[in-house]
């Protein structure tokens, strides 16, 4: 392969750059991530949410900086120092409004992210280690979001810290010494609250950034998927470009801009005029600072965390243990990553499917948000009987895949990617 | 087309399937309290009253006199001469006189305020001040529609005066007539009327949403220049988007 800098359409820059250049593959890298990446184009709507995941990352990290400057990582001084961030530190509020709703979007976008490839086949051959690195990526980020609504050491933080690591308790045999080993103390306290700070601000934070840039190499690698579900590199022009790709800069540089403006002020109206979202975002429970004698009269976590927490209820305990909720809760989430194997269907995207697969992704996505509801709701009247139905049509959309995949009828796949007008 | 067609359906599903619950998670609606947090005046005799009638017994450990005084346009003269009773220093917070014991005069502590909106509501805060009764059962003789049981003693009593509860006939699960509250009625006269009464205690919960959040105020009103630079932004990036997608076909 020749070097990218002797083609003769690509000349040395001379001065700052040429020097650079010479030593670190800074044009390289540009031409070959960037203005030479070439984008299937005919992104739709459903592409905007990568990049705004990226952009709420970075919102997370800097903020989360200035966070850390005035946040006191201690059982007593924890709650009091949200409120001075929120009160006597210079645009603290701002700050602090923009780490909590990010958090918040930083869901909805994974949310709309992961349906996106269920609705296009974006994990399927040969995007499979794409697909594995984005659920890594969706699991430490349910552990960095946990960890992080611990930090304000509000009522809600502890009692969601004590629900959710006593879990652990249940697994049989070593349960107790885990969840001991997790909390670093008998009970949620100093140490818990401590470790967490840690985990929260670099260990997570590091992998999430290292996991991103593999799920972007992996992307690169590859190419982009479409809605259309075909290999835009099959057809070529004369010089090696898909005839249907596009230079992801300047084109999609200035598509996702015009994406990101759309996202801030969605995201903006929130922090200015609706920064608890009506106790969606931050609990109410959570302006009580954390008192391990008065539980709060009603314990849900936050609303992400809702569906996966509906599931845990769902499951009756059996065998005089409550593993199986557990268990089942974990489930969930490892049969994302089997994804690619459990479709079968000669077709990628939903729109050459027969209707079995738009009937179970229909069904499977009402279920994921009726869940969702489920699990804010005290588990009384038909909250119970809605999560255990709603938990087996979830679970049933990804293990009867193999089956309905395969009988689905299917239409033809063109060879070029439509572009709707 | 179809995608657009599933873009609009899943998006409106998640925006109703919020909406629902954001409503549902209300559970009960009280009265709209009518507190405005622009209202300045109403602030300022929110925070006389507060200093007059709560202080003596509640902290707000998270709010400073001098920020009071700043965001309240009170000058310092005022604020030191009719609001500091319990300090002499503009940067402490208020801190009451109340000492630990407490607790066994009340059976539990007076509750820090200054997150006590942002726990509770306005909504909830104006009725639990209205809706006060007489009730021999309890210790202090009364007791309160929003928060029964509640350790409080009804202190605006003198400025109120006495409530008495309003029964109905209400069946339970099994059928048979049981007596319910139905609603609180005057039992006595206060020293203010009935709507100088409803203003005093809206006066305290817009001091209490304001204390809740200081800067509620400002974020609201810096949200609307915020709102419109990202508009014109937005309309950049989209005219931009369009002439460079111009030659894409």
């Amino acid at each position: 392969m020749a070097v990218a800098s002797d083609s003769p359409d690509t000349p040395k820059a001379g001065g700052l750059l040429g020097w650079v250049d010479q030593r670190f593959p800074l044009s390289k890298l540009w031409r070959e991530q960037v203005s030479e990446y070439y984008a299937p184009k005919n992104f739709n709507f459903w592409y905007y949410f990568g990049v705004l995941a990226t952009v709420i990352l970075a919102n997370q990290l800097i903020t989360g900086i200035f966070l850390t400057m005035n946040y006191n990582p201690s059982a007593s001084g924890a709650f009091a120092s949200v409120e001075y961030i929120m009160r006597d530190v210079d645009w603290g509020w701002l700050i602090r409004y923009m780490h909590s709703t990010g958090a918040s979007a930083f869901f909805i976008v994974i949310y709309l992210h992961m349906f996106r490839a269920l609705l296009y086949g974006s994990s399927r051959k040969p995007r499979e280690l794409l697909w594995i690195f984005g659920c890594l990526i969706f699991l430490l980020l349910m552990a960095e979001a946990f960890m992080g609504y611990v930090l304000p050491w509000g009522n809600m933080s502890f009692w969601g810290a004590q629900v959710i690591t006593s879990l652990f308790g249940s697994l049989p045999i070593i349960g107790a010494g885990l969840v001991e080993w997790i909390r670093g103390d008998y009970v949620i306290g100093d140490a818990t609250l401590n470790r967490f700070f840690a985990l929260h601000v670099a260990a997570l934070p590091l992998a999430l950034v290292f996991l991103v840039i593999a799920h972007l190499m992996a992307l690169h690698e590859v190419g982009s998927n479409n809605p259309d579900g075909i290999e835009i590199k099959k057809l070529k022009d004369s010089k090696g470009h898909p005839l249907d790709g596009i230079p992801f800069h300047p084109y999609y540089t200035v598509k996702d801009t015009m994406g990101i403006a759309f996202f801030l002020l969605v995201f903006a109206g929130v922090i200015f005029f609706a920064p608890t979202f009506g106790g969606l975002f931050l609990e109410s429970a959570n302006f009580e600072p954390a008192n391990p004698l008065q539980t709060p009269p009603h314990i849900a976590p936050v609303w992400y965390f809702t569906p996966f927490y509906a599931m845990l209820r769902a499951v009756p305990s059996f065998a005089g243990t409550q593993v199986w909720g557990v268990l089942v809760m974990g489930a969930a989430i490892v049969v994302l990553f089997f994804m690619p194997w459990l479709d079968r269907s000669p077709v990628k995207s939903i729109r050459y499917r027969g209707p079995l697969y738009k009937i179970a992704l229909a069904i499977f996505s009402v279920s994921f948000v009726i869940l969702g509801v489920c699990g804010m709701k005290p588990p009384s009247g038909i909250y119970p009987l809605l999560s255990k139905i709603c938990t087996a049509l979830y679970f049933a959309f990804f293990l009867l895949m193999p089956w309905y995949t395969k009988l689905d009828s299917v239409k033809p796949v063109p060879e070029r990617v439509t572009v709707h007008a | 087309m179809r995608n657009r067609w599933i873009a609009v359906v899943l998006t409106g599903l998640v925006t109703a399937g919020t909406a629902v619950t954001a409503w549902a998670e209300e559970g009960a609606s009280w009265p709209d309290s009518g507190a405005d947090i622009n209202d300045i005046q109403s602030l300022q005799r929110g925070a006389r009253n507060y200093m007059n009638y709560c202080s003596g017994c509640h902290s707000m450990h998270y709010l400073r006199y001098e920020r009071i005084a700043k965001d309240l346009e009170i000058p310092e003269a005022t604020l030191k001469a009719d609001l500091m009773y319990t300090s002499g220093n503009v940067f402490d917070a208020e801190v009451s006189a109340m000492p630990p014991d407490a607790q066994t005069w009340f059976g539990k502590q007076p509750p820090d305020l200054t997150l006590i909106a942002r726990e509770r509501g306005t909504n909830y805060l104006y009725a639990y001040l209205k809706d006060y009764y007489v009730d021999p059962k309890r210790p202090w003789g009364v007791n309160n529609l929003a928060l029964p049981g509640t350790a409080m003693p009804a202190v605006l009593s003198q400025l109120q005066g006495l409530q008495k509860a309003v029964y109905k006939n209400e069946p339970d699960e099994h059928g048979n007539a049981t007596m319910v509250i139905d609603g609180v009625a005057p039992l006595t006269a206060g020293a203010m009327k009935p709507e100088e009464y409803d203003q005093f205690i809206r006066d305290i919960t817009n001091f209490l949403d304001y204390a809740g959040e200081p800067v509620k105020a400002k974020r609201q009103s810096m949200g609307k220049y915020v709102m419109m630079f990202l508009l014109v932004f937005f309309a950049f990036a989209f005219l931009l988007k369009k002439e460079y997608w111009k030659d894409v076909h």
